[in-house]
C-alpha cells in the first residue's frame, strides 16, 4: 500500500466511524486496523530518507537509479 | 569634378564598384527590420539558409549565414509571414542585393501559431483536451519523477522545493534535451522509459526504489523556439498517456504550450510545479494526528451511542418485566381473592351443618331431656331402668337428674300411670 493510499483508507475509516448506524463490533475491527494504518503512516513520516536519484537504463534495458 | 572612374582612364574594377556600392548601401541602411514572406526557402549543405522576401510588389533576396541559423528557432517555410532582422548589402559576387539575416520572428498569424493550432485542433478531436480526463495529482506522493535538462536550473527549482517542503520524497530525474531539434525524440525517449520503469520497476544498489506517483515535465523560461519541443504532437500524446498523473512547467507564466494542455495539471513554472506535487510533511503530518483524533472520537462516540443504546433498551425490558409481574401480580390476586371466598363459604357451609348437626345432637341428648324436668333411674349396676318390672321394692336406686344424681329406694311398683299413656 502507498503511503497516498494508506492515508485515504485512513480517511475512510475515520469517515465510517463517524457513522452511528455502523455496527459497534465492526467500529472496534476498524479502529484496530486504523491504529495500524497509523502506525505504517507514522513510520513513513519518520523516514526523512529522501533521495535524488538519475534513472539510467542498462543495456539490458533494465532501470537502474544513480543517485 | 572628378571621382574614380569618371574618365575612360580611371575605369575601376567590377569588384571595386560593387565593393563601393556594399560600402554606400551599408552606410545608407544600418540593420533593420523588414516584414515580408518567406519565398524560395532553401538549406545548402553548407548550413546557410536561401529564400526570398516578398510581399505583393517587390523581393530581395535574403541570406541567413550558418552563424546565425542556430539562433533562429522559428520553423523557416515557404509561406511564413516573418519580420527578419538583418543587413542590406550587396553580394559583390553576383552583383545583387541581399538582405543578410541573422534574426526571424514569425509575424502575426505565423506558421508558428498556425502549426500550434493545427496540432491543438487534432488533439482536441481525440479527445486529448477534455477536461474530463484530467486526473487528480495523488496527495501524498512518496516518488516524484523529472523529465527536464539535467543541467538546468529549472531541475535544481524543483529538487531544492521538494526537498524543503518534504525531504522524505524521493526525486528521480529522467534527463531529456528540452531544446533543438532532437528535444522532442529525447523527450519521447524519457516518456518511454518512465512508462516502463512504472509497469517494470527500477532499483537502487539492488533495492527495488518506488514508483513515481507524479511526473513533472518541463523547462524554465526561453524564447518561444527554446519551448518548441513542448508543442510537439507526438511528445503531448505521450504526455497524455503517461501512466502516472502529469504536471507541466514549460517556461513562464504568459507561454502555453500544447504539453500544457493535455497534462493533467499546468504550473506557471518548474518551482510552482514542485509545490503542487509535494504537500508540505508538516501538513501531512498534522493531517495524520487530526486523522488519528477523529478515529479515535468516532470510536468514542460509537461507544457513546452503543451505551445509550443499551440503557434504553435495559430500561425498555425492565419496564416490560414490571408490566408482566403486575400483570401476573393482579391473576394472582384474583385468584386468591376467589380462593378465599369459596374457602369462605365452605367454611360457612360446613359451619352451618356443623350447628345444624348440634342443633339435632341437642336435640337427642339425655340432657335436654332432663332439661325438661326428666329423670332417669338406673340400677346400682348402672343399667337403665326403663319398665316397671325392672324395679322391685325395697331395691335401691339412682335417678340421673339434670344437675345431679339421688339415691332412691322403690317403696311399690304399679302398672297404672294414666297421664302418661298416649296408647288410649
Amino acid at each position: 500500500m502507498t503511503f497516498e493510499q494508506t492515508l485515504s483508507r485512513l480517511e475512510q475509516i475515520a469517515a465510517s466511524l463517524d457513522r452511528d448506524d455502523l455496527p459497534l463490533e465492526d467500529a472496534l475491527k476498524l479502529f484496530e486496523e486504523g491504529i495500524t494504518r497509523l502506525r505504517e503512516a507514522s513510520a513513513a513520516l519518520a523516514d526523512a530518507d529522501g533521495k535524488v536519484r538519475t534513472l539510467i537504463e542498462q543495456s539490458d534495458g533494465v532501470f537502474e537509479a544513480k543517485g | 569634378m572628378s571621382h574614380a572612374g569618371a574618365t575612360s582612364a580611371e575605369a575601376l574594377t567590377v569588384h571595386a564598384l560593387t565593393s563601393a556600392a556594399k560600402d554606400v548601401l551599408e552606410g545608407a541602411f544600418p540593420k533593420l527590420w523588414v516584414r515580408g514572406e518567406v519565398s524560395g526557402y532553401k538549406q545548402y549543405p553548407s548550413g546557410h539558409w536561401y529564400f526570398t522576401l516578398k510581399d505583393a510588389e517587390a523581393q530581395i533576396p535574403s541570406v541567413v549565414w550558418k552563424g546565425s541559423t542556430s539562433r533562429i528557432r522559428e520553423k523557416v517555410e515557404d509561406g511564413l509571414q516573418v519580420r527578419a532582422y538583418g543587413q542590406l548589402t550587396v553580394w559583390p559576387a553576383s552583383g545583387k542585393m541581399q538582405f543578410v539575416v541573422t534574426a526571424i520572428e514569425a509575424d502575426g498569424e505565423g506558421l508558428w501559431q498556425k502549426r500550434f493550432d493545427e496540432t491543438k485542433a487534432r488533439l482536441e478531436k481525440d479527445g486529448l483536451l477534455d477536461p474530463a480526463r484530467k486526473r487528480a495529482l495523488p496527495r501524498f506522493p512518496r516518488t516524484v519523477a523529472v523529465i527536464t535538462s539535467s543541467e538546468a536550473a529549472a531541475l535544481r527549482d524543483v529538487i531544492s522545493v521538494i526537498g524543503r517542503r518534504n525531504p522524505g520524497v524521493h526525486v528521480v530525474v529522467i534527463p531529456a534535451a528540452v531544446q533543438g531539434e532532437a528535444a522532442p525524440a529525447s523527450l519521447l525517449a524519457a516518456l518511454d522509459r518512465l512508462a516502463r520503469w512504472v509497469e517494470g520497476g527500477a532499483e537502487w544498489r539492488g533495492v527495488a526504489i518506488p514508483p513515481p506517483e507524479v511526473l513533472i515535465i518541463g523547462r524554465g523560461g526561453g524564447s518561444r523556439e527554446d519551448l518548441w519541443a513542448f508543442n510537439d504532437e507526438a511528445v503531448a500524446r505521450a504526455i497524455a498517456a503517461c501512466p502516472v498523473p502529469t504536471i507541466s512547467a514549460v517556461g513562464h507564466e504568459t507561454d502555453v504550450s500544447i504539453a500544457d494542455l493535455v497534462a493533467d495539471l499546468r504550473a506557471a513554472t518548474p518551482s510552482v510545479a514542485a509545490e503542487h506535487a509535494v504537500p508540505v510533511l508538516s501538513e501531512v503530518r498534522d493531517l495524520v494526528a487530526q486523522l488519528a483524533g477523529m478515529m479515535a472520537d468516532g470510536l468514542q462516540d460509537r461507544i457513546e451511542v452503543g451505551r445509550r443504546d443499551l440503557d434504553r433498551r435495559a430500561d425498555a425490558l425492565a419496564r416490560r418485566a414490571q408490566l408482566v409481574v403486575e400483570r401476573r401480580r393482579a391473576r394472582v390476586d384474583r385468584v386468591a381473592a376467589r380462593v378465599a371466598q369459596q374457602g369462605q363459604r365452605v367454611v360457612e357451609r360446613r359451619r352451618g351443618r356443623v350447628e345444624t348437626l348440634g342443633a339435632m345432637l341437642e336435640a337427642r341428648s339425655p340432657l335436654a331431656v332432663f332439661a325438661r324436668g326428666f329423670a332417669v333411674a338406673r340400677g346400682i349396676d348402672g343399667a337403665t331402668l326403663a319398665r316397671r318390672d325392672a324395679f322391685t321394692a325395697g331395691t335401691p336406686f339412682d335417678l340421673l337428674l339434670r344437675d345431679g344424681r339421688v339415691r332412691a329406694t322403690t317403696v311399690s311398683v304399679h302398672a297404672d300411670a294414666p297421664h302418661l299413656r298416649t296408647d288410649v
